[in-house]
């Protein structure tokens, strides 16, 4: 009698074991269809654009001609912005990590996390009403001063609204990524290797120079990657911000745009091959930021053992 | 004297080449008060006086290192000077941000009905009448506030089963196989993917299955969960590992099962953080704007049904009130309304982040340690 209790209860355990190891994994399969699905969808959309005769797409030559002067709008717009962010990131990160008071450090991570928190529409709001009207004073600066150069090539803009300041918003929006993972890097530089160096009467920045940078490189690209892949994506900061048009070389001029930012000024009222169209050029931006972000992940498992970025 | 001069000497030969403890304040007030005098020839403004003080500050303090010091002290205060540099223009935007947003969002804000009407009905000649003759600015935030809640109650819905079951797989059932290692890797990939993509795929799906312009507030839905499922995983799956092995261990000991000593054991031990970290997913995807523009469409009126017709929602609604006032010759009314709605968003924002914290705080296991 006993045993049979036994096993029957035991039965009636094995059974919710099965259903719920098997609901785990059906969930986590449910993400890989997912991301399967987005890849597929975004295929099945796009190929009208891409079998279409080229006369019908915007602009009348093929989708090529359509997407790569947009394609490069955003590499350039994220080019700049980490240009601008890298170093500032590191050396914020450096500060929480190695110069600000222990007891303040992680108050202070907190206040970076905060730049984080901020909605993307309200960045691209500061960027337009704020930004935009402050900086193009410095914009007339550069282009009577160093206006032989291609890319502070005159007139200025007079709003401020160019790929220069969608670049400046868009650093501060990858500024708290790069800093908080390169921050649990340097904090996991070994304390022996940083006591050695200042044993041997190394000053702090030597310090870091030897010990805490060597360490933190593979992490500190990752970290950047992934910024990368952020501002390649980012819409709202270059849609609110940037008065578009056609490619040009000067940064200060109004003019480029941005894959994200040409979806979402023209998705909500475009129809038929038009949305084909945004949906291909959704799919392209799709490819680049998957192959940036899966460079990233892959130095970080590389790195793994040595890294608390993962 | 003969053992007193030795001492000094000594004294004096160690702190030879070092600049006193109180050189940095000497030079920082040289600097701003120079920097002040400059900025007087050419113009008053705070930004470009601590800007000149702070260069003044560099080269002052670096040069005095360099002479007093020696080359290896001074490279040393410049990249102190440069790094703690770097950490306050890090603030300025942020400060800046926060400080635009309460300047222009609290006239929003205060005005009556802002947070109780909709903008159904608002034309361009209201906000004309208001601008001629000063009177309040009509229309408010009350439907966009509605649909972020709707969309962003039924994303979490979708994701936190799917993220949280997930991360239980990982941790309990995954064992390092293979298939764990994918979704690991393709959950980190996710939480790269831009969110104007994951609003063009859930436009995708619904397009195939639903039919052509399908765009309500369920289709925002979906999209956030792309956004929210891999952010939910991680938290999760960080806590979850937290969870003492010995808990697990004592559990089966005593003859429980597996899903039981995970759903009697595990989980409440980690219940804190998961709703901590669903919380902090909550936040981020709530201000995300893209993906909804291009799956729910705009609206002016109140919308209850996620599953049918177009809706608003915050993030949308500053986006359209900016982009495309109300009355396109007269574009303040528009603009404090947006402002007024950014301000809404930041808080509430702000809220779910401190609740987070909070929610961390209160729940965590009392029995821990």
């Amino acid at each position: 009698m006993t045993t049979n209790s036994l096993t029957t209860s035991q039965g009636a355990g094995r059974a919710g074991d099965k259903v719920f190891s098997g609901a785990t994994l059906a969930a986590g399969c449910l993400i890989l269809v997912v991301l399967f699905g987005v890849a597929l969808f975004l295929v099945v959309q796009a190929i009208p654009a891409l079998v279409a005769p080229p006369a019908d797409i915007q602009g009348g030559h093929g989708f090529f001609a359509y997407i790569w002067p947009i394609v490069l709008g955003t590499l350039i717009a994220a080019v700049i912005a980490l240009v601008i962010a890298t170093p500032i990131a590191i050396g914020v990160a450096l500060f929480i990590s190695h110069y600000a008071p222990r007891r303040l450090a992680s108050g202070l991570g907190y206040v970076v996390d905060l730049l984080a928190a901020i909605p993307s529409v309200v960045y691209g709001a500061w960027g337009a009403a704020f930004l935009a009207p402050q900086i193009s004073p410095a914009y007339g600066w550069l282009a009577s001063n160093l206006g032989w150069l291609p890319i502070f090539q005159g007139p200025a803009s007079a709003t401020g609204k160019t790929i220069l300041t969608a670049s400046i918003v868009l650093s501060v929006m990858v500024l708290p990524i790069i800093t908080s993972l390169s921050r649990e890097i340097f904090l996991q530089t070994p304390k022996l290797h940083e006591e050695a160096a200042l044993a041997l009467g190394a000053t702090r920045w030597e310090m870091i120079k030897m010990a805490v940078l060597p360490f933190g490189r593979p992490g500190i690209v990752s970290a950047i990657m992934l910024g990368l892949g952020r501002a390649l994506g980012e819409t709202m900061a270059v849609a609110l911000v940037l008065s578009s048009g056609v490619l040009t070389a000067s940064l200060i001029q109004s003019g480029n745009q941005t894959i994200a930012a040409e979806i979402a000024l023209n998705f909500p009222e475009a129809s038929g091959l038009k949305v084909s169209t945004l949906i291909a050029a959704g799919l392209v931006l799709f490819v680049i930021t998957l192959g940036v972000n899966m460079i990233a992940r892959w130095i970080i498992t590389k790195h793994k053992e040595f890294s608390g970025a993962n | 004297m003969t053992v007193t001069a030795p001492v000094a000497r000594k004294r004096s030969a160690l702190t030879k080449g070092q600049l006193p403890a109180f050189a940095p304040y000497i030079v920082l007030a040289v600097a701003l008060v120079l920097g002040a005098a400059i900025l007087a020839l050419i113009g008053f403004n705070a930004f470009g006086w601590g800007l000149v003080s702070a260069i003044l500050f560099t080269i002052g303090l670096v040069g005095w290192s360099a002479a007093v010091e020696g080359g290896r002290k001074a490279s040393d205060k410049l990249a102190t000077c440069l790094i703690v540099g770097s950490f306050l223009v890090a603030l300025l935007p942020l400060v800046s941000v926060i400080w635009t947003v309460l300047v222009n969002g609290i006239p929003g804000i205060i005005t009556p009905g802002f947070l109780t009407t909709s903008m159904n009905g608002v034309t361009g000649a209201f906000d004309n009448k208001s601008v001629e003759e000063g009177t309040k600015v009509l229309g408010g935030v009350y439907h966009a506030l509605l649909g972020t809640v709707q969309i962003t109650l039924l994303a979490t819905v979708i994701s936190v089963p799917v993220g949280l079951l997930t991360a239980i797989y990982l941790v309990e059932y995954g064992n390092d196989r293979v298939l764990a290692r994918a979704i690991t890797f393709f959950v980190d990939v996710m939480t790269g993917i831009p969110s104007i993509v994951a609003g063009l795929f859930a436009a995708a799906f619904f397009f195939v299955v639903v039919g052509p312009g399908t765009k309500t507030g369920a289709v925002a839905a979906v999209a956030l969960s792309v956004l929210m499922i891999p952010v939910v995983v991680r938290s999760s799956e960080e806590m979850l590992k937290i969870v003492p092995n010995e808990l697990r261990e004592a559990a089966y000991a005593l003859g429980v099962r597996k899903w039981r000593a995970i759903l009697k054991v595990v989980i409440p031990t980690a219940i804190s953080g998961i709703a901590s970290g669903v919380t902090l997913a909550i936040a981020r995807v709530i201000g995300e704007t893209a993906p909804i523009l291009v799956t729910a469409g705009f609206a002016t009126s109140i919308n209850n049904n996620v599953f049918g017709g177009w809706m608003a929602s915050l993030p949308t609604f500053i986006y359209t009130q900016i982009l495309n006032p109300t009355s396109p010759s007269n574009p303040d009314p528009s603009s404090q309304r947006a402002w007024g709605a950014a301000l809404v968003l930041i808080i509430l924002v702000m809220l779910l982040n401190l609740g987070a914290r909070l929610i961390a705080r209160i729940f965590a296991p009392k029995a821990g340690r």
